[in-house]
This record gives C-alpha cells, sequence and structure tokens, in this order.
C-alpha cells in the first residue's frame, strides 16, 4: 500500500500540486486520472523520488519514503517498477537484456536462472521470441510490453505506469491495459496508473483518482465515475462525443 | 553566479560518479566496452592525423633552416620536441575532444530525454555512476597508449618523409630524433594525457547529463561539451606545463 499524505509541489511560481491526499491499494489498479497539465506524472515522480515534495509525506507500506537518505531509498526503489511513457529501454541493449538489466545489477541468480525469468516476463507479456531484438527493431506497443516486463523482472512490490496507452491503436491500448490489471491481481502488487484514456478508467479502474489542477477532487470507481457528483470531473469523462452518447445510454 | 552553479553542480557530479559501484562485474564489463569504444575506435583518426602532423612539422623545420647556419640534424630534434610535448598529447586531446566529448554528451543527453536515466534512478542505480565512471577510468587509461601510438606515428612519418624527398637525409633525421632526448618529455606528455582524458570525459558527462528538452537540446549540449573541454584542456595545459617545465 502507498499512502500519500498533504504533498504540495511547486516548480518556481508555479504551484503544481495542493495537498495531496490518497491511498493506494494493492491487489487491483488504482488509476490517476485528469486532464494533460493537471499534475499526474507531477504526483507520480513525487511518489518515485525523481522530484522532492515541498510538504507532505510519502509512505510505503509505513515506510516513509521521502525523508529516507539515499541507501535507504535504494531498497524501496529496488521493490518498484516503473513503465515510462516513452518505455525508457536501453537503446544500447537487447529486448532480453532490458529485462534481465535489474536482475544483473541487483539479484543473486545465476545466468541461467536470469535467462528463465527473461522468457517467463516476456511470454507474460506475449512477446516470447523477441529476445535478441533491439529497442529500435520493435513497434510502440511491442516497446510498452518489453516495458512491463523489465518493470516486472524483479517481482516489484510496486508497479507505476505513465500513460500506458499513449500513442497506442486502440486494440492494443486494450491489450496493454488487460496486462496491467492481470499483472496487479496475479502478483497482488500495488499499481499506479497514470492516464487521461477514458477507456483504460471504463476497462480496469476498480480504483479511481481524479485530479484537477493539481488538486485532487474526487476518488471512486469506474462503477460511480459515470454519476460522479463533480463537475469538473463530468466536464473532463464527457468531453468525446462516445462518452455524451455514453451519457445519454447511462441517464436513460 | 551561473559559472558558480555550474561549478558547484559538477563538483556534485563528480562526487556522485565516485560512489561506491552497485556491482563491480558489471563496471568491468562496461570498462572494457568503453575502453574499445572510445580508444579502438579512434585509432583510425589518431593515425592519419598524427602521420600527416609528422610529415608536415618535418617539412615545414626543415624549410626554416635552409642556409647552412642550424645543423640538419635539428629536423629531427624539433619534429620529435614538438610531437611529444605538444602535438600528441595536447593537440590530440582537443581533437578527441571533439570526437568523443560529443559523442558521450550525445549519447547521455539522448539518454536524458528519454527518459533511460530516469529508469536507471528509479531502479535504484546511481546513473551518474554507472553511465560515466566506466567511461572515465577507460578513457584515462587509454588516452596514454592513444598519445604513445600519435607520437610513434607522428615521427615515423618524419623519417617517411626524409626518406621520399631530399630535405635531409634519413640518418641525419634519426641522429637528431636520438640527440639529447629527456625521458622526463615523456613522463610530462603522458601526464597530461591522463589529466586531459579526465577533463574531457567528466565535462562532455556533465554537460550531456544534465541536458534537458528536446533533441534540439542534446545537440546544443553536445556542442558546449566540446566547447567547454576544449578551453579547459587549454588551461590545464598552461597550469601542468608551468608546473612541470619550469
Amino acid at each position: 500500500m502507498i499512502e500519500v499524505k498533504g504533498i504540495n509541489k511547486s516548480f518556481g511560481d508555479n504551484h503544481v500540486l495542493h495537498d495531496i491526499d490518497c491511498v493506494f491499494e494493492p491487489g487491483s489498479p488504482n488509476l490517476v486520472i485528469g486532464a494533460s497539465g493537471s499534475g499526474k506524472t507531477t504526483l507520480c515522480k513525487c511518489i518515485v523520488g525523481l522530484f522532492s515534495p515541498d510538504s507532505g509525506t510519502i509512505s510505503y507500506d509505513g515506510r516513509i519514503f521521502n525523508q529516507m537518505g539515499r541507501n535507504e531509498k535504494k531498497e524501496i526503489r529496488k521493490e518498484i517498477g516503473f513503465l515510462f511513457q516513452g518505455s525508457a529501454l536501453f537503446d544500447y541493449l537487447t529486448v532480453e537484456e532490458n529485462i534481465k538489466f535489474p536482475l544483473q545489477m541487483f539479484s543473486d541468480m545465476t545466468p541461467l536462472e536470469m535467462q528463465k525469468r527473461a522468457e517467463f516476463c516476456l511470454e507474460r507479456v506475449g512477446l516470447d521470441g523477441a529476445n535478441k531484438l533491439m529497442p529500435s527493431e520493435l513497434s510502440g506497443g511491442m516497446k510498452k510490453r518489453v516495458g512491463i516486463a523489465r518493470a516486472i523482472s524483479y517481482r516489484p512490490k510496486y508497479l507505476f505506469c505513465d500513460e500506458p496507452n499513449s500513442g497506442l491503436d486502440p486494440q492494443t491500448a486494450i491489450l496493454i491495459d488487460k496486462l496491467i490489471k492481470d499483472i496487479t491481481v496475479d502478483f497482488n502488487i500495488t499499481t499506479i496508473v497514470i492516464t487521461h484514456d477514458m477507456n483504460s478508467v471504463l476497462e480496469i479502474g476498480e480504483r479511481l483518482a481524479f485530479i484537477h489542477k493539481g488538486k485532487l477532487l474526487w476518488t471512486g470507481s469506474n462503477d460511480e465515475v459515470l454519476s460522479a457528483d463533480c463537475f469538473e470531473l463530468t466536464d473532463f469523462i464527457y468531453a468525446s462525443t462516445t462518452m455524451k452518447q455514453l451519457r445519454k445510454q447511462h441517464q436513460q | 553566479m551561473k559559472t558558480l552553479f555550474h561549478i558547484g553542480r559538477y563538483a556534485l557530479f563528480i562526487k556522485r560518479v565516485f560512489e561506491r559501484p552497485e556491482r563491480g562485474k558489471v563496471y568491468w564489463r562496461l570498462f572494457i566496452d568503453e575502453a574499445y569504444k572510445l580508444g579502438v575506435n579512434s585509432l583510425g583518426i589518431i593515425i592519419i592525423i598524427s602521420g600527416f602532423m609528422g610529415m608536415v612539422i618535418t617539412i615545414q623545420t626543415a624549410s626554416q633552416i635552409e642556409g647552412g647556419w642550424i645543423p640538419p640534424y635539428t629536423v629531427g630534434y624539433t619534429t620529435r620536441q614538438s610531437i611529444i610535448l605538444e602535438f600528441s598529447p595536447t593537440m590530440l586531446a582537443l581533437i578527441l575532444a571533439g570526437k568523443i566529448g560529443s559523442n558521450i554528451a550525445s549519447e547521455l543527453g539522448t539518454m536524458r530525454v528519454t527518459e533511460q536515466i530516469d529508469a536507471l534512478e528509479i531502479m535504484g542505480i546511481n546513473s551518474a555512476g554507472y553511465l560515466v565512471f566506466p567511461k572515465i577510468i577507460a578513457f584515462m587509461f587509454i588516452m596514454p597508449f592513444l598519445v604513445m601510438l600519435s607520437m610513434f606515428v607522428g615521427i615515423y612519418f618524419g623519417y617517411v618523409i626524409c626518406e621520399l624527398s631530399n630535405i635531409i637525409t634519413p640518418a641525419q633525421y634519426i641522429y637528431g630524433v636520438q640527440d639529447d632526448f629527456r625521458p622526463f618529455d615523456i613522463v610530462y606528455a603522458l601526464t597530461k594525457s591522463v589529466v586531459f582524458a579526465f577533463i574531457i570525459t567528466t565535462i562532455s558527462a556533465y554537460h550531456g547529463y544534465y541536458a534537458s528538452g528536446s533533441a534540439l537540446e542534446v545537440g546544443k549540449a553536445s556542442t558546449r561539451a566540446v566547447v567547454f573541454s576544449s578551453i579547459v584542456v587549454l588551461i590545464f595545459n598552461y597550469l601542468i606545463t608551468q608546473m612541470l617545465l619550469t
């Protein structure tokens, strides 16, 4: 479980996050939703320690992360898997080497065990046989899947996905959403997905947190989201024609 | 103020680079890769430049001493001294600041803008140490060999041009090359080469590591890396010369 309490973050005069309080539970994906520029990614980067919050606390299963020294943080970071928006695969390594990378740096596995783990992760994301490909040879969807495979290779307790569906076709986006959900449920990990994709919200959004202009305005589930009593959220949800039609159906 | 900010951040960056590595075995493999990439891949340019410079220095020196007052073997002596004291350690460092400096800055800059460095940080890896430490050590290790190769090639091609033309006889050239040789000159040159290797790798890595924004910024970081490492190489060239030769 990840608990965020009273997080504030500013860049110069720009106050990006205002007193965010939120709890992210394990076992099903926690989606942080909001429009572009609302502060979702900043919140995510504060939680993983890429940005230091100006005030507030972030705790991983009771361990207060943002008050730890660098070496203590390292131990928690080994428990974190992160899927970047652009995948951030290491260009100079093959798919297999990318997945083995955290294992080589931290585990005491033998080369054979690492090989088996890499093959398991690749199979899990449906890319068995792609071991020797370079990242430049992969499509956007494949890169995301390799990113997920790398993120789960060292058996993380916490998984972060920053805009996992950006730039993907709807079919691949559904595949990635399903994959994130399955991994979260199967391994019982705490997953935080940053997204503004309404399909993801409806598909896998059992726990939602809506951020607007740096403020957490609403939390709930995908069952409640269509009838939420929050003007900014309804404005965000019903921005697209498809969603407007869905609203009509819902009201009928 | 901006200069002080960069000096301070550079010092903190160097401190992070030299922190205890996560896993020595991985770093050893990276060291070998970097030594190959930075050293072996530079052999071609070093041989070509050193060869031509050796020939040009020999011809220019010979053309200056026509008239009989100065003995012909001075050509060999001057070529050797020019190459050992200045061309091979300093000029080569400036050339490699362009080749290797831009390579390091653009590699790290690209990793920064594509979030690969953030990925390393999130995994709990000291990204500065992992990415930069092997480059520094590899280049400091390989640079003296490159400089010695450059010295040999430069002096040898001076000999070749004496064989091919009649500026002076090869025997006079060889006599000049051997005349009044001081082994300390080699120590001085190699000391400079190690210091220059450190300067080129760390300044270039600093500019690449802190690149931000887009691909355009990576290009700018690469240019800054070459400009600043060249200037600092020249400043340290003066300081080391002042310390060791006076």
